[in-house]
């Protein structure tokens, strides 16, 4: 399946440890580090159709926030009449065991992972038809349309918003639940990691930046254009499933257009992180979302309440400076790393051409 | 869902009405956005952001005592030079480029606005008052706010301002020409730097008057303004890039739509329906082009 290299392999085996250490070394920091996690998975898989595949989507919050609806649905469902719970602060009168709690995440989390990627199937043969800026702002109307929707039905809290079960109260350990939702998250990202991996290594790929580069003469070539670009999109779509689920464990409220459907946030954020750290290559969303929770949580702090206007001003500044990234403007340094071989002819002629 | 609007003929002519005033407001921003998109190809997210601050300096106005119909001539002028403004600082280096780097940008630049309105202006919402009256018809059974026929008014004249300044102006007919042809315009003397930041400016003075009507016929909160960038572009695509007859038809059918969801669906589904209708006007138009085995350019 994915080879990997020699030298890869302490880096693989070195990050799966430090990853496994990190809520015991950093047991403070235990949500900053899920949140990390889903933030990585989040950019990673937008950068799948968004990088790779060149449609770049502002609506992959909607399968993130169906994925969260559906997995407290589902956990609240499977054990008590659902409408009831959300309609009175019902997280009062009905109170899950532990085997239920876990049970009812482990179920959500499947459904949130399988509904969101069928439903990406279904609408994607129609949205993915459209191109460009079309399609981005066509999945930016899908995003909010959803959120808006999402806030007036009634049995999933409507605009009260939704309290997700609360970790079980049998598990006396303070530190079960930071670890449980830690932990469940790095399982989510170390396959999401591989995942991208493998398809970086596959034919997949390529045609999905044949279909970036020019989807007319990718079809021309024979390529069945649309079947690659709904895959693509149910790939991101599961993952984005999965990560809604575990982030609506870990908030404990879903509302439905701050939390869930949070356009103005999350959805942003996905696009910013896969275009700072470098669109289109596998360690640029990954290097991207670090460098950005890491300047998030450590700036936020201190200009509270200023936060939306430094995160405007940031958007502003990676898009219009370092459109390429972080991994784009390394590899326009330093071809030779990332495999490239310039002849000096060539660069030469392009200077001139400048 | 609720169908009482299909039985009762009034409350069916007092959707109408309103969604007929209101749409001529909407399709004075779609002509903003037209104009900006047609000739410097970017698509600005922040246009509702725009309108809404608009609206605020006209509220400004109202908290100062001065009546806030004026607004729509105050307005306009502050806006041109935050138009411009906008333009030398960020759109300038958006204008050539891709698409989508346009729509982000200008999505960092909306949320920036959306804030900063937050900041100096409250988060409550806010209406200011034009003391105009109501008209009542039909034996007073529809109601038709004054302040809503001064709007539909005013932005007629407006557009009709617009359209002869564009025709027989220079600078009307520079931009013209630089929309035609970037290029070409360039060769022959046009200053493209200057009627862009023009051009931007024209659409955020539109996007005042808009908004200063908007302050006294609805009403204004920092994180509304989405819904008017999606009005408008959903407008746009629909009429087409500088035809405005057509503009300002779709933007009627867009506010008769938006009055009729309000009926039937509730006005918890309203910016919704709005945000649905562009998903399934944009689907609906690739279906029909793919059938030519094309695609929406």
């Amino acid at each position: 399946m994915v080879k990997v290299k020699q030298k890869d392999l302490v880096l693989y085996s070195g990050l799966i440890i430090l990853g496994l250490a990190a809520p015991f070394l950093f047991s403070a920091f235990k949500v900053q580090l899920t949140y990390l996690c889903v933030l990585i998975v989040l950019a990673m898989t937008w950068n799948l159709q968004g990088g790779e595949m060149g449609y770049n989507s502002f609506g992959n919050i909607l399968f993130y926030g169906l994925g969260m609806y559906l997995t407290a649905s589902v956990q609240v469902g499977m054990f008590f009449p659902l409408a009831e719970w959300t309609e009175s602060g019902g997280e009062k009168t009905f109170v899950h065991t532990t085997a239920q709690y876990f049970q009812g995440i482990g179920v959500g989390l499947l459904v949130a992972a399988i509904i969101p990627t069928i439903v990406a199937g279904a609408i994607g043969y129609a949205i993915l038809g459209l191109r460009g800026h079309y399609f981005a702002i066509c999945t930016l109307g899908l995003g909010i349309a959803a959120g808006e929707i999402a806030g007036g039905i009634e049995i999933i809290g409507a605009g009260q918003g939704f309290t997700t079960p609360p970790f079980p109260a049998e598990i006396v350990d303070p530190e079960a639940r930071g670890k449980f939702f830690y932990f469940l998250s790095f399982i989510v990202l170390v396959l999401a990691f591989v995942f991208v991996k493998y398809i970086y290594g596959s034919r997949f790929r390529l045609i999905l930046n044949a279909i970036r580069d020019n989807e007319d003469k990718a079809e021309a070539m024979g390529i069945q254009t649309m079947k690659y670009k709904i895959v693509g999109w149910m790939c991101s779509a599961f993952f984005c499933g999965l990560a809604g689920g575990i982030m609506g464990g870990l908030i404990g409220y879903i509302d439905s257009t701050d939390v869930a459907f949070d356009g103005r946030e999350m959805g942003v954020f996905m696009v910013l992180m896969a275009i700072l750290g470098g669109k289109g290559t596998l360690w640029g969303p990954i290097i991207g979302a670090t460098l950005f929770h890491f300047f998030k949580e450590g700036l936020w702090t201190f200009i509270l309440g200023w936060q939306y206007v430094a995160l405007g001003v940031l958007i502003v500044v990676i898009v219009v400076y370092f459109p390429e990234g972080l991994m784009g403007w390394l590899r326009e340094k330093y071809p030779e790393r990332f495999g490239e071989v310039i002849d000096d002819k060539d660069r030469k002629a392009q200077v001139e051409l400048k | 869902m609720d169908f009482l609007i299909f039985k009762a003929p009034m409350l069916m002519v007092q959707a109408s009405l309103d969604g007929i005033l209101l749409g001529i407001l909407f399709a004075l921003i779609a002509y903003g956005m037209a104009l900006q998109w047609g000739v410097m190809n970017i698509i600005n997210i922040a246009q509702g952001d725009l309108v809404i601050l608009g609206g605020y300096i006209a509220y400004t106005m109202y908290l100062a005592g001065i009546h806030p119909a004026w607004g729509v001539i105050v307005s306009p002028i502050i806006m041109y030079f935050v138009g411009w403004a906008l333009y030398k600082l960020v759109i300038n280096k958006v204008v050539d480029r891709d698409l989508f780097i346009s729509i982000l940008a200008t999505f960092g630049i909306a949320i920036v606005f959306q804030q900063l309105m937050n900041f100096i202006f409250g988060a409550d919402v806010v209406v200011a008052q034009s003391e105009y009256g109501t008209t009542m018809l039909f034996d007073n059974s529809v109601t038709l706010p004054n302040s809503k026929i001064f709007s539909a008014f005013i932005s007629v004249l407006y557009a009709i301002g617009l359209v002869i300044y564009m025709k027989k102006s220079r600078l009307g007919r520079a931009i013209r020409a630089t929309a035609q042809n970037a290029r070409a315009a360039k060769i022959l003397g046009v200053d493209t730097e200057k009627v862009y930041a023009a051009t931007f400016g024209i659409n955020a003075a539109l996007c005042g008057i808009a908004g200063a009507l908007i302050s006294i016929t609805l009403t204004l909160h920092p994180y509304v303004g989405l819904p008017y960038t999606v009005r408008s572009f959903m407008i746009v695509i629909v009429a087409g890039l500088g035809n405005l007859p057509a503009v300002a038809v779709s933007g009627m059918g867009l506010g008769l739509f938006e009055e009729f969801a309000d009926y039937i669906l509730g006005t918890e589904f309203r910016i919704g329906a709005v945000f649905m209708l562009l998903v399934f006007i944009l689907v609906y138009r690739r279906f029909k082009l793919s059938k030519k085995r094309e695609y929406l350019k």
